[in-house]
């Protein structure tokens, strides 16, 4: 009903092999996008703005680069939150000794730092694999954390080691700072979230893109078909966490404006984004916004439904929305192993068909 | 009917309700009893929800005007925290109580911004007792760096005015609370030459043992604790373990409560622990609770917690806000106050014996003032001692005061540089 | 002797005994990794579930009390009544031996033959379930947990150590924890019985067999669901040792579901699928944290034991990639 595929055929190469082979997805596509650019931030509110929209944007971009380590090379990482603290640090440390540096000038080079401290952890994921790594990584993330709250130098020895992020603009717009407008800090993330979603598409669909699936579908046969996974994995890693990086330096810089290692980006961090990553879909990059959309959403959508409209005691809410959101995840991965990207796979292979049944 | 009730929440959880009009007193309370700090949660947002009630059931509210308190579960977390806060912003709350450090120092700007009065009683960014920098930000009546000064005091007290030679330990929660009293301390060691040497203990401090084996090691004379969550237990536990005296053993406010010295048993005996308020149920207006919110079956939470020391600080936070707006709506002359209204009301607070003895809480704070430089009380607190036997706080010293000068000349180096940055002008006629 | 030889050798002590806490967690682990290729990583909080209940029942609280009040307006908290411990802890027990059937039966029947990072998920999912419904049931509120084990220095032991010290006055006996002692104790019993378990009963040969090799096992007659549920209810059982022990030292509350922290890195070093490893991995893990935070806490300042653990575990690891104790990782194309 919705596809209607009828005189809708490819000539060339670059045509068969684009992002959105379909015409109708082709449409929704540029459709979204204007919808994002040009309705929402006049749609949004400060409330709406603040507590699902701004943080949504900016889990998709982490949830993004972890998508590319786990779902595109095969390396479980569970140090998630501390590269998004390397992010943050990063845009401090960049912000206060350097004011005149434009502020997307500091995002991307806080991705940079990023990724070479990704680098480095990710050296022993050459000798290391599956669970054992995954446990690994989270050496890096006790190690950065508590180096953080630690050394002095990295919050500026200020006495509480919270570090604030001062006000700075883009085109005379400011974009941090609490007196920046929900649209300005709107749109940033945004045009960062697009722009990544790009990047990312089109890495993972080339020949990068290639040597990170061989390497996840079987390292050792990868391997002698001339695959170098030293240059593959930590490719993979650099990428993953300049992405994750960028998220952090957003998650701090316009979101939150001031953090403490421990808590903004503690364990829990790494777990967020790593459901985010499953349960949106391995290897997806839809999968990315999906997964992130559901576990940003659906805890405030439950929040207020149970206490705003059931009415229900705050705490007795949130105990069982912990047990709802667990239970979903199992449910999820019952469903679909392979995530809601794989249930609108299907949903979509059955629209297309429509309405015949097979 | 069920499909409809149902739906009508599904409706209404999409649009988001729209603010009530101003003919009550909004209170927002920002609370966690989920989570791993819930055990202190608990209590506190018992004790703020009970004493709110009373007002409610008793006087009908506060000058004649209903109270509404509106309950929002931040679960400890900051982006909760925000999105709580995003929730209740143009719903005129009245005063905001974060509950934690780290949602404190997100919500300074966006409070300033938005003109909302925040209260952060005991914990919070030390330096707001500056108010001419911080304008919006209160925390009176004691802050960290006061704990820390009020325990030497207490320890001077104890040794004749002398600390010389003395050893003293901080055992602390390594996060952005547990540092704060470490430059304090640095200073008062210089000061009355005693030895200080602080220990960190990670999150969430389940296994402490290299650092009480080191106290066992160095034998210091005191220990000062700044702890929090189940990191408390253990360190009782532990300094029991290790048969270090529990009266050399002194809390802060934060590592004071039944929750820590309960699970530890008679070993805990003894154990101090600084109180900025009084403790028990020794006071007339328990039997208030009792009649109006108790007895009405209206009491918050499972009604267990009442008397315990976290729930007094939560009664003794909501007794000061709604005396706040009590000489806001005094100020203004106009009973329904706005947030900016409430503002003046908790700069203007004067907290007297008299009043004190009014309000069923003889001696249950040190009288203090608030003014428009000082928007951090008086810094005094007194010294609870636990009882394992009959299972009670009991309060062994008299208020000791705080050495404020200290204390403002270190806040206000932060404070300025706080307020050079945001580009906060000096509003204090002074 | 000098003071620092003398204290180094007490925290190595120290540390032996702390690391056998760490591997009363670490051994449910391995026990589900070993005969389902599951990460489990609702360990911790079934630890925390475990020790609730027993309290729970040990007050005769009423199950979601909360809940029920809430919603009926009634205000019921205790049936008024205790129930003492030697009978709380088989009940506990039975209580965790449903939860395992539950779990065969609800989510791992659907998911065999998933990669493992499925059911890794599965099980995050099913910690968040349990975590949920052990404050539901139970309230959030910090719990006193007591079954009669005795805690603090052992003075026998501080005594008799003294001499050691050969008239050095900063010294004054070897201090260890009574509770690590008997920790030391309830885990030798653990293991043995585990292994007597595995090596002379029909279900525990059984259990073996599916470790080896699913497929085989199932060719053989053996129900692979009943393996499964035994496994969940064996390391429900040990969740709840971990819970008892950890829960005397710091009362029973939320926090006790993160020890699984401390075990992860335990685990990793004594291999997967390793009951001695699990053990050895604990004491190596105590000791080497114990250790490092003696020697470089002046240099760099206290709290390291988190990160450090990890850290040894990791140079361990790049040496041997399965773990000290793990199966071998053989990798055919």
């Amino acid at each position: 009903m919705l596809y209607r595929e009828a005189g809708d055929f490819k000539s060339t190469y670059p045509s068969d092999n684009q992002t959105f082979p379909i015409r109708f997805d082709r449409y929704a596509y540029w459709a979204l996008i204007g919808f994002a650019f040009l309705v929402v931030p006049f749609l949004l509110t400060d409330y709406w703005a603040n507590s699902i929209v701004i943080p949504l944007l900016i889990y998709v971009i982490a949830a993004l680069g972890l998508n590319i380590l786990i779902g595109y090379c095969g390396q479980l990482s569970l140090g998630t939150g501390a590269f998004m603290a390397v992010g943050a640090y990063a845009t401090f440390k960049l912000t206060t000794a350097f004011p005149w540096m434009p502020i997307y000038i500091v995002f991307i080079l806080a991705g940079l730092v990023t990724a070479a401290v990704g680098v480095l952890f990710g050296l022993p994921s050459l000798k290391i694999k599956g669970f054992y790594l995954a446990v690994a990584t989270l050496a890096a993330q006790f190690f950065l954390i508590w180096l953080f709250t630690r050394v002095g130098w990295f919050f500026n020895d200020s006495a509480t080691g919270m570090i604030s992020m001062p006000e700075r603009t883009v085109f005379g717009v400011l974009v941090t700072g609490p007196a920046a407008s929900a649209m300005a800090v709107y749109m940033t993330c945004l045009v960062f979230v697009v722009g990544m979603a790009w990047l990312a598409r089109n890495l993972t669909r080339g020949t990068v893109g290639r040597t990170w699936m061989s390497i996840r579908d079987m390292d050792i046969a990868a391997e002698i078909i001339g695959v170098n996974p030293l240059i593959a994995k930590l490719t993979a890693f650099a990428v993953s966490s300049f992405f994750v990086g960028v998220a952090g330096a957003l998650l701090f810089g316009v979101y939150l404006g001031a953090a403490e290692a421990g808590e903004a980006f503690g364990i829990n961090k790494s777990f967020l984004v790593l459901f985010m990553v499953i349960i949106g879909g391995l290897g997806s990059i839809l999968g990315s916004f999906l997964g992130a959309a559901f576990l940003i959403v659906l805890p405030v959508l439950l929040k207020v439904f149970l206490v705003d409209a059931l009415g229900w005691p705050a705490d007795l809410a949130r105990h069982l929305e912990v047990m709802i959101i667990g239970a979903l995840i199992v449910l999820v991965l019952i469903v679909e192993p392979h995530g809601m990207a794989a249930l609108w796979r299907t949903a979509k292979e059955k629209l297309r068909l429509w309405p015949f049944p097979h | 009917m069920k499909m409809m009730k149902l739906a009508v929440g599904i409706a209404a959880t999409l649009s988001v309700a729209a603010p009530a009009l101003a003919q009550d007193l909004h209170f927002p309370m920002l609370n966690y009893r989920t989570g791993p700090y819930a055990p202190g949660g608990i209590p506190f947002a018992d004790g703020y929800q009970d004493y709110l009630t009373l007002l409610n059931e008793r006087d009908g509210g506060i000058g004649g005007v209903p109270i509404r308190l509106s309950e929002c579960e931040t679960a400890y977390n900051t982006e909760r925290g925000v999105e709580c806060y995003e929730g209740i912003r143009d719903d005129s709350p009245l005063v905001i109580q974060p509950l934690s450090t780290g949602i404190t120092y997100q919500l300074i700007p966006r409070v300033t911004e938005d003109g909302i009065p925040m209260h952060t009683m005991g914990y919070g960014r030390t330096s707001a007792v500056i108010g001419d920098s911080f304008p919006w930000v209160f925390n009176y009546p004691a802050n960290y760096w006061d704990g820390a000064s009020v325990a030497i005091n207490h320890l001077l007290e104890q040794n004749d005015g002398s600390l010389e030679g003395k050893k003293i330990v901080l055992v602390y929660h390594n996060s952005a609370y547990g540092r704060e009293p470490i430059r304090t301390l640095e200073t008062l060691a210089e000061r009355y030459g005693f030895e200080f040497n602080p220990l960190a203990v990670d999150h969430p401090g389940q296994e402490q043992g290299s650092q009480w084996l080191q106290i066992r090691r160095e034998r210091p004379d005191y220990v000062i604790m700044y702890g929090w969550g189940v990191m408390n237990a253990v360190a009782i536990q532990e300094a029991a373990n290790i048969r270090f005296p529990m009266e050399n053993f002194i809390g802060i406010w934060w590592s004071g409560s039944e929750n820590d010295v309960l699970p530890v048993g008679d070993g805990a005996d003894g154990y101090t622990a600084l109180t900025f308020h009084g403790v028990g149920t020794d006071y007339p207006v328990y039997d208030e609770i009792q009649q109006y919110v108790v007895d009405a079956g209206m009491a918050a939470g499972n009604g267990d917690q009442i008397g315990s020391a976290v729930y007094s600080r939560g009664l003794y936070a909501a007794m000061l806000a709604s005396e706040a707006a009590r000489t806001a709506q005094e100020i203004h002359g106009v009973a329904e106050i706005t947030p900016a209204m409430m503002r003046d009301g908790m700069e203007a607070l004067s907290l007297t014996e008299e009043r004190l003895t009014e309000l069923g809480l003889p001696g249950f704070s040190a009288p203090f003032n608030v003014s428009c430089e000082n928007h951090g009380g008086s810094g005094a607190a007194m010294l609870q001692q636990w009882d394992a036997d009959t299972g009670t706080w009991s309060l062994i010293t008299d208020w000791i005061d705080a050495d404020r000068e200290l204390v403002t000349e270190l806040a206000a180096e932060d404070a300025a540089a706080y307020a050079a940055e945001n580009g906060i002008e000096s509003h204090c006629d002074m | 002797m000098s003071d620092t030889v003398l204290f180094a050798f007490e925290a190595a002590i120290n540390g032996l005994t702390v690391g056998i806490m760490y591997s009363l967690v670490a051994l449910g682990f391995v026990l589900i990794f070993k005969a389902s290729g599951i990460f489990n990583f609702a360990q911790g909080v079934m630890a925390l579930f475990a020790a609730l209940t027993l309290v729970g029942l040990q007050e005769g609280a009423i199950p979601f009390a909360h809940l029920i009040n809430a919603t009926f307006g009634t205000s019921i908290h205790h049936f008024g009544f205790n129930i003492p411990t030697l009978i709380a802890i088989p009940l506990t027990i039975a209580v965790m031996v449903g939860f395992a059937w539950l779990v065969e039966r609800i989510v791992l029947k659907h998911l065999v033959n998933q990669e493992p990072i499925i059911l890794f998920m599965a099980t995050i999912g099913l910690a968040y379930f349990l975590e949920g419904l052990g404050d539901i049931m139970w309230g959030a509120e910090v719990k006193r947990l007591d079954v009669g084990l005795p805690q603090g220095g052992n003075i026998w032991f501080e005594e008799n150590t003294q001499w050691l010290g050969f008239g050095n006055e900063n010294f004054y006996g070897f201090y260890i924890d009574t509770l690590n002692l008997y920790a030391l104790v309830i885990a030798a019993i653990l293991v043995t019985a585990l292994v007597i378990f595995s090596q002379y009963t029909k279900q525990g040969r059984a259990l073996r067999a599916v470790a080896d090799d699913h497929q085989a096992a199932l060719s053989v007659g053996i129900s692979l669901r009943f393996i499964w549920v035994l496994t969940w209810s064996i390391a429900g059982i040990v969740a709840l040792v971990a819970g008892i022990m950890w829960g005397s030292k710091s009362g029973v509350q939320f926090s006790l579901s993160l020890i699984a922290l401390k075990a992860l890195p335990v685990l990793i070093l004594g291999g997967f699928t390793s009951i001695p490893g699990a053990i050895v991995g604990g004491l190596l893990i105590g000791v080497g944290e114990k250790l490092f935070d003696f020697f470089m806490q002046p240099i760099i300042g206290g709290a390291t034991e988190n990160w450090f653990a990890y850290m040894l575990a990791l140079a361990f690891l790049l040496f041997r990639p399965q773990g000290l104790f793990g199966e071998k990782i053989i990798e055919r194309v």
